[in-house]
């Protein structure tokens, strides 16, 4: 059989083996290894058999602790099984992992290293959570690359069953399982080649059965636990040997020889590195370079790092060697070393080799760029007579001068590579376009071809770009193009040259495409002087398309990918014209053929369009342009914001040095408001006279981008000219009040929301609403200027009005703002509204996933301020425990306030007992209560202060938690169903005043859509490639199970104003409230404008009813359970099958599609014949039924 | 008992009732129940053109929408990558009706673009369809577009499909047309072996509450047979086609009608989407009846017996006919 060569990522070259040598595979989505997953559970659900002809059960679990219980269940009972997973997923494998090793047991992992959570999140690449399982009697097996990702996990399988000690197999996140490059492709017959199905026989005899049955997993005694642990020692030393007898059998195969230890480099070095993973390929090829040039150097790769060999490390290093460097990807603070560091010394020491100088260093933590100059500078510091320890490398540490200087100049690139960097937007499509162009080098070409996207952390108007390598020699590259190197440097949007340093790549004479509005003769006066300089100065060839034109034509809309793909071909030069034209449509037909030929034909078309609009630019001899490159944030931004998160936002945050960073993860709220986008192609525009001053758009904004105030006339004076107010019609507020909708047009995503909910029409024109949409740019200095009178226009008081009404609400600030969510984002509404009911005294927990990316992904966060400097103070913990963290916050503030209370009590004299017994006796539950108890504790703070009495001094200190708190923990359905489940179901059951907001989206949106216990029967999800077939939880149900639990369920497309009810009551219940809360979301595949809408229809189809569980009407003699949305009124069909989610299994699976929605509708018959019986339910007995909460 | 036969485009059929283009035709075991219930044969529903550019287009868009933009989530469905989208559905529909009844299967194809969309045709044949159906479903809205050159189009659309085609071809049409009755020869000279008269045209509504303009289908009645009833009965005899008669059949009294008219089928839809396949056994009963109370021998001997040619009174059904009903209403004192 021949081998193949495709063009695929490190993640689906794992999993092409993974999926064919296992039987049962358990799956949990963390970045960066879901697509392992979703490749698995995609193939078995197209019936992709395994080698012994059989299709592998792939089952989710509800966590990656779960997976590893399940996984050690499968071997256990004798299946071959397997897991893919990263970061803090395998650390919930731990003990499970002690486990399968302490009883000998036959597996692969497969890991995408990622770093582990610490002062921040992080879900690039690093070794920190493989260096958490080193100990757990895991052989580790590292890769380097794509191909070696693909070998090793042949290799491990082969090696796990004869050795019977367990594998993880594991190589750099986003860097090898991202990277998309060419590789020869295993065939069957290699697979079968290299598992000895007599071992899988074996490891299937060792299963647990009832026909021959033993017993395993006994408690030990002090009598025998220690020996029993040592009985092991045997296999570990057999299996490096075996390890290296699989690699010697596959070389033999396959031609492609590895070994535990693999040196590269001059045969009497004197200057070793050694380094495991990705960064082995760049120390590798250095060190070839340096070689050349005659220097004594070499790089040890370390491929089995456990079981670490000494035999087999001493056996690799050079005798000639006087001094190594050893690189860790992690950090051991406190150590005194890091991992592998250790292991060399002592493998020296060991080897009797103790003579050699070691020095250890960290580098590329959260794929931090590791190039050739690191590389260098780490060798060159061997050469140094006191070489620096413990540095790193790669960052500028001027803190605790940790770190190494390289000449980022230095290059090893080949000159016959061809280098390219585009920048694009992530809806035009450059990536998907990128990889076309890689697969098509790399599978129609004898050359090679590698490509890398770099992507920002917005969820809308991101930023994307991606770097891509072509040549005749093999790219032993992994890491970024570097400034001054590329040959050819394309821009997808114009407006990216006013924000970044796109030409910083562009190596002298190289070519340089941009997608621009204006043509060749008239794009010149419109760049920014910077980027003309660097055309100049490199002697740049500048050619410029109309790519938005060209895809208006051909029907493409906002993908110009395709465009710009023949752009690209066409100028380049990597391949023949001609030749390349033919291959975009050979890869065009293949990528989108099944989706229709209608798709294919667009795409042909605007290839076709694409050369007659496609223009080389004469440069000028001068920089003539007024225009210059936009700073980041603005000169009024505060320090911190300008210094630190001003070169974050302008892509140059690995420049900033370590003393300029918060040393524990603390950073200022409200740095949003700093980072204007400007990514709307639309904003919307008030109408003052159609306008009823409902507040519906106020409300459904995901983006706190429209806002609306009442306030006095008078204030409207020195207004801008085009500053929209009328007369307010508000009861609480009309004598001379004006009011005003106003929009912040830099911030705006355009997701239309507003429009869609916008109950008015103009009676003479019914398509115009109150609130129409309009392009930004024309408005965007006018309205800019609008935006700051408006937001100068002071709140209006919120003791003074009641929030009970929607347009009322929408007079609270929102302290939740501009986040990075997609445009028209189901989630965020709600969170805004929580920041506007209570956000001056709210402290969120924030479970990960979607809303802690868009809450608290750097560079700028959402989260934000008010006048007085109150708001939300935010954090997130785990994905797992987010229940558990915001019930810790909880105990916090009600162990401090009944220490204060305690203390006022103390100091009752002092103070005065009126004072005293007004403080503990407050009522807060209006907003004026609250004002009023601020300026009692404002007082009571007066009145001690000064005081040296240390009692007095914590009463100071804790006074403010008198003001009542409001603890929420927010979470999106994959933590609230899944994964944080227990902890969440603990909470509740806890009876502590938290309110649990559960932004459901039914899948696990943050990683890419993986079903959830939250997805309905009938929706595909990835996971669920086959539809689910299993009804949605009932997590609202099980609290109301409790009887003490405030649960609502909410649509606010549906109605406002039972979600606002929901939200009010849910806060002033004093115990635990959960409110459910339906977001519509773009991995539903809908319309995000029409996300409202779908709400509204879920809620007719009764695939979400609406309700409200109260428990203090239970103590009334009532029912504490009121529907809120009528009978189904719709098939459930009219709303699903506007869903992508729910229609593509008709596509797929039309059969299983009508089942599972005839099922599907029974779901919805009989759970609301069931609420209604429950809602229906007499209480009135007595109070048998009465809460015992208290 | 009468004989029921009739032939329609060629094809032998058991009695002139015939299901005509709906969501009958999507499930096999509808089919199947339409056959046993005693019908003649029956049209599949339309493959849209303008549905199968929809359905792939919106497939791209959302499969596309958002991917690649944000590293943790680089698309946000399963792109399993093998859809049955409307050709292949649809031809796969034909397949399993042809295997599974005995009746003939006349496949459906609207759409009004030549190019590659008429390829589907030869697939329809080639799936097993007995005879084909092309339903020209089109608003000419544009004020630009001449009727010349839209029947020019037409023409042109039906000599391309007959030229792929070897089964018989069916042209369904609307009322709207100028020179009716020239285009229909027209038709019938591009290689229409079958006219079918007439389409409806689902009229959209407005909502007064939300203010929009709503779709609205509302099923026919037998006052609808009128127009199609008259046409037929002028144009009965003159063209070199056979007639079907659509929109408004729903009792066997109905299809009487038609048939005497010169129809060669009465086909209906909405009657048995109200009533149900069963209902096929009913109205063919009715018909029957009648047959048997006016001592018809077969269908053959009453077909076109009151067309214009052959009730002698053409006028009546040309302009008289207007006179008369209008002078048909009295003022009451």
């Amino acid at each position: 059989m021949k081998r193949q060569r495709i063009t695929i990522d490190g993640n689906e070259a794992t999993t092409l083996v993974a999926h064919q040598v296992n039987e049962v595979i358990a799956i949990y989505p963390i970045t960066p290894s879901s697509g392992m997953g979703e490749f698995a559970d995609e193939w078995s659900a197209l019936k992709r058999p395994n080698i012994w002809g059989t299709v592998p059960l792939v089952v989710e679990m509800q966590s990656e602790g779960g997976a590893a219980g399940a996984v050690h269940g499968a071997l256990q009972t004798g299946a071959l099984t397997t897991t893919f997973t990263a970061s803090q997923g395998l650390l919930l494998m731990i003990p499970n992992m002690y486990k399968i090793a302490g009883e000998l047991t036959s597996t692969v992992f497969h890991v995408a290293a990622r770093s582990l959570a610490a002062q921040g999140l992080s879900i690039f690449g690093d070794h920190s959570d493989v260096m958490a399982v080193r100990q757990t009697g895991w052989a580790l097996l590292s890769s380097g690359g794509v191909q070696e990702a693909h070998d090793f996990a042949l290799i491990s399988q082969a090696a796990t069953l004869k050795s019977r000690v367990p594998f993880m197999h594991f190589f750099d996140g986003f860097r090898t399982s991202h990277e998309v490059t060419k590789i020869e492709q295993l065939t069957e017959d290699d697979l079968k080649a290299m598992i000895d199905n007599d071992l899988v026989r074996e490891h299937r005899a060792r299963g647990l059965s009832p026909d021959h049955p033993v017993l395993r997993g006994t408690a030990q005694n002090p009598d025998v636990y220690f020996q029993a642990r040592e009985t092991v020692n045997p296999y570990y030393e057999k299996t490096p040997a075996i390890v290296q007898e699989a690699m010697d059998k596959f070389a033999k195969l396959v031609g492609r020889q590895y070994r535990l230890f693999d040196y590269v480099g001059h045969p009497e070095a004197e200057r070793v590195v050694i380094v495991m993973g990705s960064g082995g390929e760049t120390v590798e090829a250095t060190v070839r370079s340096l070689v050349e040039k005659g220097e004594k150097v070499g790089v040890i790769r370390v491929r089995l790092y456990r079981p670490f060999s000494i035999e087999h490390f001493a056996g690799a290093l050079p005798q000639s060697v006087k001094s190594v460097a050893v690189l860790d990807r992690t950090k051991e603070p406190g150590s005194a070393g890091e991992p592998l560091y250790l292991d060399v010394v002592n493998a020296l020491v060991e080897s009797d080799r103790a003579g050699i100088k070691v020095i250890g260093g960290r580098y590329g933590l959260s794929s931090k760029e590791f190039t050739p100059a690191m590389a260098k500078a780490v060798l060159d510091e061997l050469s140094k007579p006191k070489p620096k320890n413990h540095f790193t490398v790669g960052i500028h540490d001027d803190l605790s001068g940790t770190s190494l200087d390289f000449d980022p100049a230095f290059s090893i690139e080949f000159p016959e590579t061809v280098r390219c960097v585009f920048f694009g937007l992530g809806s035009d499509g450059t990536v998907g376009a990128n990889k076309n162009s890689i697969k098509i080098i790399g599978e129609e070409t004898e050359g090679n071809a590698q490509g890398y996207f770099v992507y920002d952390s917005k969820k809308s108007g991101s930023l994307t770009i991606s770097h891509l390598r072509f040549g005749p020699k093999p790219l032993q590259a992994p890491y970024l193009i570097g400034a001054n190197t590329a040959n050819f440097v394309a821009c997808h949007q114009f407006s990216f040259l006013e924000r970044f340093d796109v030409l910083k790549y562009a190596q002298p004479g190289g070519v340089f495409l941009l997608n621009s509005i204006y043509g060749a003769g008239e794009v010149w006066n419109q760049l920014p002087r910077e980027a003309q300089e660097i055309i100049i100065q490199k002697n740049l060839k500048l050619y410029v398309i109309n790519a938005y034109d060209v895809a208006e034509k051909t029907g493409m809309g906002q993908r110009i990918n395709t465009i710009m793909q023949t752009c690209f071909f066409a100028i380049s030069g990597v391949l023949p014209r001609d030749e390349a034209i033919n291959q975009i449509k050979k890869a065009i037909k293949k990528t989108y053929g099944k989706r229709g030929d209608v798709v294919v034909q667009k795409n042909y078309e605007a290839v076709d369009q694409t050369l007659a609009n496609l223009h080389e630019v004469k440069v000028p001899a001068a920089a003539t342009s007024a225009l210059t490159r936009r700073d980041p944030v603005p000169a009024a931004a505060p320090d911190f914001v300008r210094g630190v998160l001003g070169p974050m936002i302008a892509f140059e945050g690995d420049d900033i040095p370590v003393s300029a960073l918060p040393v524990d993860g603390t950073y200022p709220t409200g740095t949003t408001q700093w980072e204007k986008r400007n990514i709307a192609l639309e904003i919307p525009v008030w109408e003052p006279d159609l306008c009823i001053q409902c507040g519906k758009c106020v409300f459904v904004c995901p983006h706190a981008v429209i806002r609306h105030k009442v306030y006095d006339e008078k204030l409207l004076e020195g207004a801008p000219e085009t500053f929209k107010h009328s007369k307010s019609k508000f009861k609480e507020f009309s004598n001379g009040m004006a009011y005003t909708v106003q929009v912040a047009p830099e911030d705006c995503t355009g997701c239309t929301l507003c429009v869609e909910i916008c109950p008015v029409k103009d009676k003479s024109q019914v398509g115009r609403k109150a609130i129409n949409m309009a392009p930004q740019p024309a408005l965007r200095e006018q309205e800019a200027k609008n935006w700051d009178f408006f937001l100068g226009i002071p709140d209006v008081d919120r003791a003074l009005f009641s929030p009970s009404t929607v347009k009322n609400s929408q007079l609270l600030r929102p302290l939740f703002e501009f986040s990075g969510a997609c445009a028209g984002c189901g989630e965020t509404p709600y969170v805004k509204l929580v920041s506007q009911l209570f956000g001056d005294r709210s402290i969120i927990a924030n479970a990960t996933g979607c809303s802690s990316i868009y809450g608290g992904n750097l560079p700028t966060t959402p989260w934000a301020q008010n006048a007085e400097g109150r708001g939300p103070a935010w954090s997130n913990s785990l994905f797992e425990d987010n229940a558990e963290f915001g019930l810790g916050m909880r105990l916090t503030l009600d162990k401090q306030t009944e220490y204060v209370r305690e203390l006022v009590g103390h100091f009752t004299e002092e103070i005065g007992p009126d004072f005293a017994n007004a403080l503990l006796n407050a009522d807060q539950s209006t907003e004026l209560g609250i004002q009023e108890q601020r300026n009692r504790v404002a007082e009571l703070k007066n009145k001690l202060a000064g005081s040296k009495d240390s009692k007095a001094k914590d009463l100071v200190s804790l006074a403010d938690v008198l003001v009542k708190k409001s603890v929420w923990i927010i979470g999106g359905d994959g933590w609230a169903y899944d994964i944080g489940y227990g902890g969440l179901d603990h909470v509740l059951a806890s009876g502590r005043n938290v309110n649990i907001l559960v932004l459901d989206t039914e899948v696990y949106s943050n990683t890419g859509g993986q079903s959830s216990k939250s997805t309905p029967r009938a929706a595909v999800a990835k996971f669920a490639a086959q539809g689910k077939g299993i009804p949605k939880k009932d997590l609202g149900l099980i609290a109301m199970s409790y009887g003490y639990v405030y649960v609502a369920r909410v649509a606010m497309g549906y109605n406002d104003a039972q979600t606002l009810k929901a939200f009010l009551e849910a806060e002033a219940y004093d115990g635990p409230s959960l409110i459910i809360a339906y977001s519509h979301c773009i991995a539903h595949g809908i319309d995000m404008a029409k996300g409202l809408e779908q709400q509204k229809l879920a809620v007719q189809a009764g695939m979400w009813p609406l309700y409200r569980f109260n428990p203090s009407l239970a103590d009334q003699g009532k029912n504490p359970l009121e529907l809120d949305s009528k009978e189904p009124s719709i098939p459930v069909e009219q709303y699903a099958y506007n869903e992508t989610r729910y229609r593509m299994l008709l596509q797929t699976d039309e059969a299983r599609a009508e089942s599972l929605m005839t099922l599907a509708k029974r779901d919805v018959a009989s759970r609301w014949k069931y609420y209604q019986q429950m809602a229906a339910m007499h209480y009135d007995n007595g109070g048998e039924e009465k809460s015992e909460q208290g | 008992m009468p004989n029921l036969t009739t032939n329609y485009l060629g094809l032998p059929l058991r009695n002139p009732l015939v299901a005509s283009a709906s969501p009958l035709s999507e499930r096999v075991e509808t089919v199947r129940k339409l056959e046993e219930a005693g019908i003649g044969a029956v049209v599949m529903y339309s493959l849209f053109e303008e549905q199968i550019i929809h359905e792939s287009l919106e497939l791209d868009h959302y499969l596309s929408y958002g991917t690649d933009s944000f590293a943790e989530a680089l698309s946000y469905l399963p792109d399993i990558g093998r859809y049955s989208l409307g050709p292949e559905k649809y031809l796969d529909q034909v397949n399993a009706l042809k295997n599974a009844v005995n009746i003939p299967i006349i496949g459906s194809l609207n759409g009004v673009s030549t190019g590659g969309w008429i390829e589907y045709a030869k697939k329809i044949e080639e799936a097993g369809a007995d005879a084909l159906e092309l339903n020209i479903y089109y608003l000419p809205f544009n004020p630009d577009l001449t009727s010349a050159e839209l029947e020019k189009n037409y023409i042109e659309l039906i000599r391309n499909i007959k030229a792929q085609i070897n089964i018989p071809l069916a042209v369904k049409l609307g009322p709207y047309f100028t020179g009716l009755a020239n285009i229909l020869r027209q038709f019938a000279d591009a290689g229409a072996d079958g006219l079918v008269l007439f389409n409806r045209f689902y009229q959209p509504d407005f909502d007064l509450e939300e203010f929009d303009v709503v779709p609205n289908l509302k099923f026919s009645t037998s006052d609808e047979m009128r127009m199609p009833l008259r046409w037929i009965a002028l144009l009965y005899g003159q063209l070199q086609a056979d007639f079907a008669l659509t929109t408004g059949i729903h009792t066997g009294i109905d299809a009487v009608k038609a048939v005497m008219a010169g129809a060669n089928v009465a086909m209906m839809a909405s009657e048995l989407l109200k009533k149900g396949p069963g209902r096929v056994t009913e109205v063919l009963a009715e018909f029957t009846a009648w047959m048997d109370e006016n001592e018809y021998d077969s269908v053959e001997q009453m077909r076109g017996s009151m067309s214009a040619r052959a009730i002698g009174k053409t006028n009546v059904l040309r302009r008289a006919n207007y006179i008369q009903t209008l002078n048909s209403f009295r003022y009451l004192p």
